[in-house]
């Protein structure tokens, strides 16, 4: 194929929202959705603060197969609210892996795919985005102990706060060049410990820490893959293959302890001291 | 006067008298063996090498050093029929702010602590969060909210919350005002320990005679009622956290999901 037939052929997978991603994913004609948007199961506390709530709360619920495996999606709509979870949303995903935990129990091996676009919990429901987030984490770290749980980050919202915690928790972790995974949110960062420390409007000092090639030559991530669909869902169909990982990423307490000790923490850090670091003289 | 809370090493140092300290761990972290189960608490550490993490919060150090003290234990008592509780003292500002934090992956630090508490559960480990003072954010997820049950302390310093006010406020685009009039009115903005109490998430609630350093009334008091809590566990999951009408949608989401999957 020549390079303008490829280009051609390219769908972009970021420029698709949270329902389109899903079904993208799925094989033909199996995607089914859970407490879809005509159930109008929303938010019960965004009205009251002045902001219209969305009939099914940006997040998407969806089983079907892939590659025939037996699978649930849940997918972030980074469009609504940045991602941000509350209460419905929050749980929509922690009770769709809770089920897929329980299924495995039951013989069926379920296992399951995050779509993450997220700036962590809801402010407007604060502390029941918190409580649903902490679910979530229970809810991965069950399911793990049966099949895979494979998480995205496509862009372009990227996955922040509890939710990157929630992404680090996943099996195997899979982004695009348009991904940022981090804890925390620049313009908080800059709040918190000043403008010297992070600046939030830095963009290609932001991206250079936080991108997702960075976090791929780190060794945070697992795959990192161009914006197309027939790539992502050919990656993460080989990832739910390779089954569970032998040392789970945050299962490297050890390792990761004994990196830290080796740096130098006297001065400000940059994205190649990581990259050594974490990767010696692979990258 | 210093300008990190204490409290956490007093209760830390007061429930664990005695105890045998675990060692091998970062100093900001305090790990003890007592008859009662294995204490852990973050502590403020001064000289932290992490500039960003010494006034108690939870950075890289903290995050994989909690991981590696719940690892410890659940590796210690894999073929012991009876699993030690964990108490986790729940004291932390919030999760580090910084740059080296975010550059070296803070949230996979925080997911190890998050996933080695959640596997203490699953292993059968009774593991109770014991909240004397603040409980913020990623600080809490990686310390304390994979807890069996959790038990705040009453006192206008306990706080449960997802973001400090300066930032909750520039992140929602409102005044510290409009936040603080806003929260009075919905139970989840809210960062008293009462109204995060009417969300159904607290096994119990306690009152002491000094938060800051307990007496040895408040002592007795806090361990009978860890030792309950601990007998009260029976199963590994969250499920005890359901049910209070502030968390109804919590609860229907899932019924919802149930019928239909």
């Amino acid at each position: 194929m020549t390079d303008s037939a490829a280009l051609l052929n390219k769908h972009s997978f970021v420029e698709l929202g949270a329902r389109q991603r899903a079904q993208a994913l799925l094989d033909a004609g199996t995607f089914r959705e859970l407490l879809d948007p005509f159930q109008r199961v929303m938010s019960p506390w965004l009205e009251r603060q002045g902001v219209v709530p969305q009939a099914d709360d940006g997040v998407i619920i969806a089983k079907g197969s892939l590659d025939g495996l037996p699978v649930v999606i849940a997918a972030i709509e980074g469009a609504f609210q940045g991602g941000s979870l509350g209460e419905v949303g929050g749980a929509k995903i922690a009770g769709a892996l809770e089920l897929a935990a329980e299924d495995n129990r039951n013989g069926i091996p379920t296992r399951a795919v995050l779509l993450l676009e997220t700036g962590g919990v809801r402010l407007q429901e604060a502390n029941l985005g918190l409580a649903a987030i902490a679910d979530i984490h229970a809810a991965i770290v069950d399911l793990q102990q049966y099949q895979p749980v494979v998480g995205v980050v496509a862009g372009s919202v990227g996955c922040f706060g509890g939710m990157s915690i929630a992404a680090a928790l996943c099996s195997y972790l899979l982004v695009t060049q348009e991904a940022r995974l981090g804890l925390n949110g620049p313009q908080v960062i800059e709040q918190e410990a000043g403008i010297e420390e992070y600046d939030s409007r830095d963009r290609p000092f932001i991206w250079s820490l936080t991108g997702g090639e960075q976090r791929f030559n780190t060794g945070l991530v697992d795959r990192y893959v161009g914006d197309d669909v027939a790539q992502i869902r050919q990656q993460v169909g080989e990832l739910l293959q390779q089954g569970l990982p032998a040392q789970p990423r945050s299962q490297r307490a050890e390792w990761f302890l004994q990196r830290l000790r080796k740096l130098n923490t006297d001065q400000q850090i940059e994205p190649s001291v990581v990259r050594d670091l974490y990767q010696g003289e692979r990258s | 006067m210093s300008g990190y809370s204490l409290r956490g090493l007093h209760w830390f140092n007061a429930l664990s008298a005695g105890a045998s300290v675990v060692e091998g761990l970062p100093p900001s972290l305090k790990v003890a063996d007592a008859e009662l189960g294995r204490f852990i608490a973050v502590v403020a550490d001064p000289d932290n090498r992490f500039p960003r993490a010494r006034n108690g919060e939870v950075g890289l150090l903290e995050g994989w050093g909690l991981a590696k003290a719940v690892d410890d234990a659940i590796s210690a008592d894999r073929d012991n029929a009876k699993k030690r509780p964990i108490i986790a003292i729940v004291d932390v500002p919030s999760q580090a702010y910084g740059r080296r934090e975010e550059a070296l992956g803070i949230h996979q630090a925080l997911a190890g602590a998050a996933d080695s508490y959640a596997r203490a559960r699953l292993a059968g480990h009774p593991v109770i969060a014991l909240l004397v003072g603040k409980a913020m954010s990623g600080a809490f997820l990686a310390h304390g909210y994979q807890a069996n049950r959790l038990i705040a302390l009453r006192d206008p310093g306990v706080m449960v919350h997802a973001m400090g006010k300066a930032s909750a406020a520039r992140v929602t685009l409102r005044s510290v005002e409009e936040l603080e009039a806003l929260a009075s009115s919905v139970p989840p903005m809210a960062y008293d320990i009462d109204s995060y109490a009417s969300l159904g998430l607290l096994w119990e609630t306690l009152s002491v005679q000094q938060i800051e350093q307990p007496t040895e009334e408040d002592l007795t008091r806090v361990t009978e009622c860890l030792k309950q809590a601990i007998s009260d566990v029976t199963s590994t999951d969250l499920k005890g956290r359901l049910g209070a009408s502030n968390r109804a949608a919590s609860s229907k989401v899932r019924e919802l999901l149930r019928a239909q999957w």
